[in-house]
């Protein structure tokens, strides 16, 4: 078969419409600080995880917020659970909540899909 | 009743409220804990936007200060204040015993305390240095690290001691942003071949003409804007300062180092002005300013007949804002004696 040397290219846009956010919405609900977050990016300066990986929890959690699941599954595992981010935020999020919530309700996305 | 109007605090706040009293024939007594009027304007050194000579608007203050309805005891604070049928008795640290029928509270702001915030190092690190501590620099004429050579690498961090939980203060200061980017220009100038970098979450130029500066600063002297709060401070072995933050809008986390970091120190309620809200039972609100009585049509006016608000003791505000504030409670305290027959 020839190659025409173009293929189809998914869009790079976050399709608002489309995403689940219920994910976010369970956080929101169990830890409401999670909405307090103005991405200074704090969290992500002090992180041990983040000098070495590519992991960044003020990224996860815009991304969550906009219901991007699917890259944050592959992200979320690199957390330590070391709270470094907690003591710096200073809009007092709960991050070690935000990120066992998370993991939690993959958790059960995941089951539900089997 | 007296026609006397005491006015605690010599600020810019308050000598523009006692001489718009001091004009419409009012006798004012202003109290002052320092050695002489202006406030903070004595230790600033240029005004944003348009960074004139702070000592102009000081030596403007010292002629409304020359009318003759006004009095100044400089050197007092503020001892006991009591109400006794409509009148308010005050009394000084010095003893000095006044009688008045009104009492305009201009006690002003203190800047946050900025070794609160330990993880920056201001008070552990040499050439960790505050906004005010820099301002003086500029008014000494020289910009040196503690090994007295010039700094070519220097950082400015905004929303030190604001916006910040960790701090006890929610709020913004609002004033902090353009007064880092006035900074950085300024450095730019006195230091041309620096570099400087302003680390900031938001960039707040509410004001008119600051967002003109912020342009100023980015084109004319090529200073960088790191979005991103620092985390930690520490030092290198060479002795420089290393600086953490997330670059947010790289999406990494950004490592470096400078000579000199100027950590911009935020507005809080001042000891003052929280001595006499317990003394005259003032409310303040959550950031522990004075809480006026209407936030709209009312910010002189507290929860107490007779007693005013101007200026900062309220809120963050610049210059023009506290001359105008000050102005609209001497409007407020003319209204009160005329309708209390004063």
């Amino acid at each position: 078969m020839s190659r025409f040397g173009f293929t189809i290219t998914k869009a790079r846009f976050i399709d608002y419409e489309s995403n689940d956010r219920r994910i976010s919405e369970y956080i929101s609900e169990m830890e409401p600080s999670f909405l307090r977050c103005i991405e200074c990016g704090c969290c992500s300066a002090t992180c041990t995880a983040a000098g070495f990986t590519k992991f960044s929890l003020r990224e996860l959690n815009i991304l969550i917020k906009r219901g991007e699941n699917k890259e944050i599954n592959k992200t979320i595992r690199k957390c330590m659970l070391c709270g470094k981010c907690t003591l710096v935020c200073p809009r007092g999020v709960n991050t070690r909540n935000v990120i066992t919530l998370a993991k939690e309700a993959y958790q059960k996305a995941e089951n539900h899909a089997v | 009743m007296s026609k006397n109007v005491i006015v605690i605090g010599g600020g810019a706040a308050g000598i523009e409220a006692a001489g718009q009293l001091a004009m419409a024939g009012y006798p004012v007594i202003i109290i002052e804990k320092g050695q002489e009027i202006g406030g903070h304007l004595l230790d600033w050194y240029h005004l944003f936007p348009d960074r004139r000579n702070s000592v102009e608007v000081v030596s403007y203050l010292n002629d409304i200060a020359e009318n003759r309805n006004i009095s100044i005891l400089k050197n007092r604070q503020t001892e006991k204040i009591e109400r006794n049928k409509g009148n308010f008795h005050l009394r000084t640290s010095a003893g000095d015993e006044i009688e008045a029928g009104a009492i305009v509270v201009a006690t002003g702001f203190d800047l946050f305390r900025s070794e609160k915030k330990e993880e920056y190092g201001y008070g552990i690190y040499d050439n960790v240095i505050t906004s005010a501590d820099l301002e003086k620099m500029f008014r000494a004429g020289d910009i040196l690290l503690k090994n007295g050579k010039a700094p070519s690498k220097i950082g400015l961090v905004h929303c030190v001691g604001s916006r910040d939980e960790k701090s006890g203060n929610l709020y913004c200061s609002k004033l902090c942003c353009v007064t880092a980017v006035k900074q950085a220009i300024e450095l730019r100038e006195k230091l041309p071949s620096s570099k400087v970098f302003c680390f900031y979450m938001d960039m707040r130029m509410g004001g008119a003409h600051y967002e003109e500066l912020y342009l100023e600063a980015q084109e004319k002297h090529a200073v960088s804007f790191i979005r991103g709060k620092v985390s930690e401070v520490g030092v290198a072995h060479n002795g420089s300062l290393v600086i953490k933050a997330e670059d947010t809008l790289a999406g990494r986390p950004i490592r470096i180092e400078l000579d000199m970091l100027v950590l911009m120190a935020g507005m809080e309620m001042s000891e003052g002005g929280r001595k006499i809200s317990s003394d005259l039972h003032l409310s303040t609100g959550s950031n522990r300013f004075f809480s006026s009585i209407d936030n709209h049509y009312g910010s002189n006016l507290s929860n107490e007949n007779g007693v005013f608000y101007a200026g900062t003791c309220t809120a963050p505000m610049s210059i023009p804002e506290t001359i105008s504030h000050a102005r609209a409670a001497a409007t407020e305290v003319i209204r009160y004696m005329k309708n209390t027959g004063k």
